[in-house]
């Protein structure tokens, strides 16, 4: 089938898609674009899943450009179908007909939805949104806010993740729902909410990028652990290999004049092959400082985390974690596997907070300088995460300038958008003239720091 | 190997049930894109963690079409010389060498730059290749950005060229899978030449599915109990997460035993089948072999 042929709009649709992915900074060039309607010609576009799949495998090439891939396309698909929809005059009405539900009805209703959840059977739970929709649209007013009606139905149908343990035990709700169906649950209800708001006012809201927060670290109290950790086992992956990775790059090695007179023998005397003496890079020694305060309360999640990798690649490492005084958490870095045990200790036993719970910088320099001063030395590697909010304390650069200058490299990650530097109690200027700071608060600048902190130590000799 | 091999698959359905009949269970898009690599004849990146049969993708493709699978393992370090084609110099020298002291120059370079002197390296025997193969590049990541660049000319047009003997043209098109372990990020002029393929596990139903196919003998009851398990560890956070073969080698090792459940001792006895890391074992002692529950019925 070529393009010409299948429905009149669509390739300017695909067109369009990719300058929306474009957009949100997918790099889609003009032969992806090429690729897509090459595929699209071996495939039948009318089953959604294939066209979805045969478009992805195509425009996304990565598996972060997958997922803005799926949200871009859910949204622009969604967008195009209403317009088409709006102008025809087609709607869906019938089911806004249903007659209110008595509250065994509405039970029914809540275990069938459990059910599907379930199963993870998508048509189902669309159909079911719709009912549940219908349902409550009688029952109450809705708000007219999207986000606080997808949340009141949720609630009614008494929808949680949690165990229920008063319910039966065959009841898919006594074990409590899975989390992502729920979130794809909430996704219809927002959709078909969506979808009959679009069919009242009979016009589109206007179509916004898709936010920042999307792709940022979760960082919010109740952040997703397992959304944190699939980007820390990125980071581990890469930091396993990176060392490795730098011994290629080294053109320029030193012939082994032994082995290659050696070697030549088989040659009949003639160095035919030349053997080079191996390099091996010199793995850096890391120091870590993080700040558990109040102040950055949703980032230590995430930075402990990343200590948490880091302990599993870096064998010489020694962390430290600092409110108002520091306190050495190696150990329990080192001995326990599990991140959530090691932020409970952290939390009970690190004992770093003294009095005000305020961070206390200048204490915390000096006494890192006592503990560590015979051990630094050149090759040694120095990080601190914080956000340098002295709460007015004296920011004590001085000593922090004898550390980093002792030390080989000092590298600071902070959780604020550079915008909120060096405004309030904020420091960091004073901090960063003796070392490089990143700002680190979404993935792409995490992984920056990573490719900082794995470049290899140059080094005399060797 | 069939003598002759089957016609190339005319939709999606086909390459579900023709992997199928091979022993590999592919996913949804799995199934789609490599129906369009056949089609379109376009190199295929696929990704994914560690054991989710990527490798093994590219033999059941292979053996589907019935073509002879020419594989690359990357590696560190790896040049030209290793993946393309090579002189074989020692052959040379012994021709220079067993030569007559009379013959020019230029008759012993006639000689020496033969194909008889050249030792074809993987990318070489998939291009020369007079039936079409399938081409596997494994673990494309571990190479450096200078190979990968190389690769570039060699998957576009599908030639190499030898300056002492000409162009090597592509007579038939190999299908090509470049498999990565997401290590390093592959360059964008890489990716823009193929097809993107991302593997992840597999659901619990495939997974049974697939656990079942390898080992038809094990109960119902204990394959879902054991797919349900791997699910489990694969939560944990794990040095290294078992893996689809993982999972159909302890399938096995259970029925070698002849277990009818998997209760907390079974799974302490075979865990070390699918967890290989000292600490990774303590982790999953602790949380998933307490949870199981100890043997039903003997109450000792």
């Amino acid at each position: 089938m070529s393009p010409e042929d299948a429905s009149e709009g669509l390739p300017a649709r695909i067109l369009e898609l990719g300058e929306e992915l474009r957009r949100e900074g997918v790099a889609v060039g003009t032969s992806e674009i090429l690729d897509a309607f090459e595929v699209l010609r071996e495939i039948s576009w009318t089953s959604q899943e294939d066209f979805r799949e045969a478009l992805a495998a195509t425009l996304a090439k990565s598996q972060e450009d997958r997922r803005i891939f799926e949200l871009v396309f859910d949204r622009f698909f969604f967008r195009s179908v209403e317009i088409a929809a709006s102008r025809e005059g087609i709607r869906e009405g019938d089911l806004a007909e249903l007659d209110e539900l008595s509250e065994s009805e509405l039970d029914a209703l809540r275990a069938q939805i459990a059910a599907a959840m379930r199963d993870g059977d998508e048509g189902a739970m669309r159909d079911l949104a719709r009912m549940a929709i219908a349902a409550f649209a009688r029952r109450q007013e809705g708000s007219g806010v999207i986000g606080v009606d997808v949340q009141r139905i949720r609630r009614a149908l008494g929808l949680r993740a949690e165990p229920q343990p008063e319910l039966p035990v065959e009841d898919p709700r006594h074990e409590g729902l899975p989390r992502d169906a729920l979130r794809r649950f909430e996704a219809l209800l927002r959709r078909e909410l969506e979808r009959s708001q679009i069919e009242r006012t009979g016009n589109l809201p206007p179509s916004r990028p898709l936010g920042e927060l999307d792709r940022a670290l979760p960082s919010g109290p109740a952040a997703d652990l397992a959304a944190v950790h699939r980007v820390v086992t990125q980071l581990r992956r890469r930091l396993a290999t990176q060392g490795m990775q730098q011994r290629g790059h080294r053109r320029h090695a030193h012939v082994d004049v032994r082995r290659t007179m050696r070697a030549s023998l088989q040659t009949g005397g003639v160095p035919v092959e030349l053997k080079f003496r191996p390099r091996r890079p010199k793995r850096p020694e890391i120091y870590v400082l993080c700040d558990v305060s109040t102040s950055v309360t949703s980032a230590s999640v995430f930075f402990l985390s990343v200590l948490h990798a880091l302990h599993d690649t870096f064998r010489k490492m020694r962390s430290f974690v600092f409110i108002e005084r520091i306190s050495e958490v190696t150990d329990i870095f080192e001995h326990e596997r599990d991140f959530k045990v090691v932020s409970e200790r952290i939390s009970t036993d690190a004992g770093v907070a003294d009095i005000s719970g305020y961070t206390d910088y200048g204490r915390v320099w000096s006494e890192f300088l006592v503990q560590v001063e015979d051990e630094l030395h050149p090759r040694a590697t120095v990080i601190v995460l914080g956000d340098a909010r002295t709460n007015g304390r004296d920011p004590r650069a001085d000593i922090f300038a004898q550390i980093a200058s002792r030390a080989g490299r000092t590298f600071w990650l902070n959780p604020e958008p550079k915008l909120y530097w060096n405004y309030g109690d904020s420091v960091i200027a004073a901090y960063e003239e003796f070392c490089t700071a990143f700002e680190c608060w979404t993935t792409s600048q995490l992984e920056d720091f990573v490719r900082a902190l794995t470049r290899p130590v140059i080094s005399a000799g060797g | 190997m069939n003598a002759t091999p089957p016609p190339g698959p005319n939709s999606v359905a086909d390459v579900t049930a023709g992997l199928r009949e091979v022993g590999y269970l592919p996913g949804e898009s799995t199934a789609l894109v490599s129906y369009l690599a056949t089609k379109l004849g376009k190199p295929v990146l696929v990704e994914g963690p560690a054991g989710v049969g990527k490798t093994e993708l590219a033999k059941a493709l292979a053996s589907y079409l019935g073509r002879e699978l020419v594989r690359l393992q990357c590696y560190e370090g790896l040049d030209e010389a290793k993946a393309l084609y090579e002189w074989n110099y020692r052959k040379q020298l012994l021709r220079i060498q067993a030569e007559a002291t009379g013959t020019g120059w230029d008759a012993v370079q006639e000689d020496i730059f033969g194909e008889e002197f050249l030792l074809a390296r993987p990318l070489m025997t998939a291009i020369a290749s007079e039936e079409p193969v399938v081409l596997l590049i494994d673990e494309i990541d571990k190479t450096d950005q200078e190979f990968e660049a190389m690769l570039l000319e060699v998957l576009s047009d599908f030639q190499i060229s030898i300056p002492e003997l000409g162009r090597v043209e592509s007579r038939t098109h190999p299908i090509v899978l470049l498999t990565s372990n997401n290590s390093r990020e592959l360059t964008e002029a890489l990716k823009r030449r193929c097809l993107y393929l991302w593997l992840d596990y597999p659901s619990l139903e495939h997974e049974l599915e697939i656990v079942r196919l390898h080992a038809p003998d094990l109960s119902e009851t204990v394959a879902r109990r054991l797919v349900e398990v791997i699910g489990m560890v694969r939560e944990l956070d794990l040095k290294k997460p078992p893996s689809i073969a993982e999972s159909i080698d302890w399938a096995r090792a259970l029925l070698l035993l002849g277990a009818q459940d998997i209760d907390s001792d079974t799974f302490m006895e075979t865990m070390s089948v699918i967890v290989k890391h000292r600490t990774d074992m303590d982790v999953v002692a602790d949380r998933v072999g307490l949870k199981l529950g100890s043997p039903a019925g003997d109450v000792a």
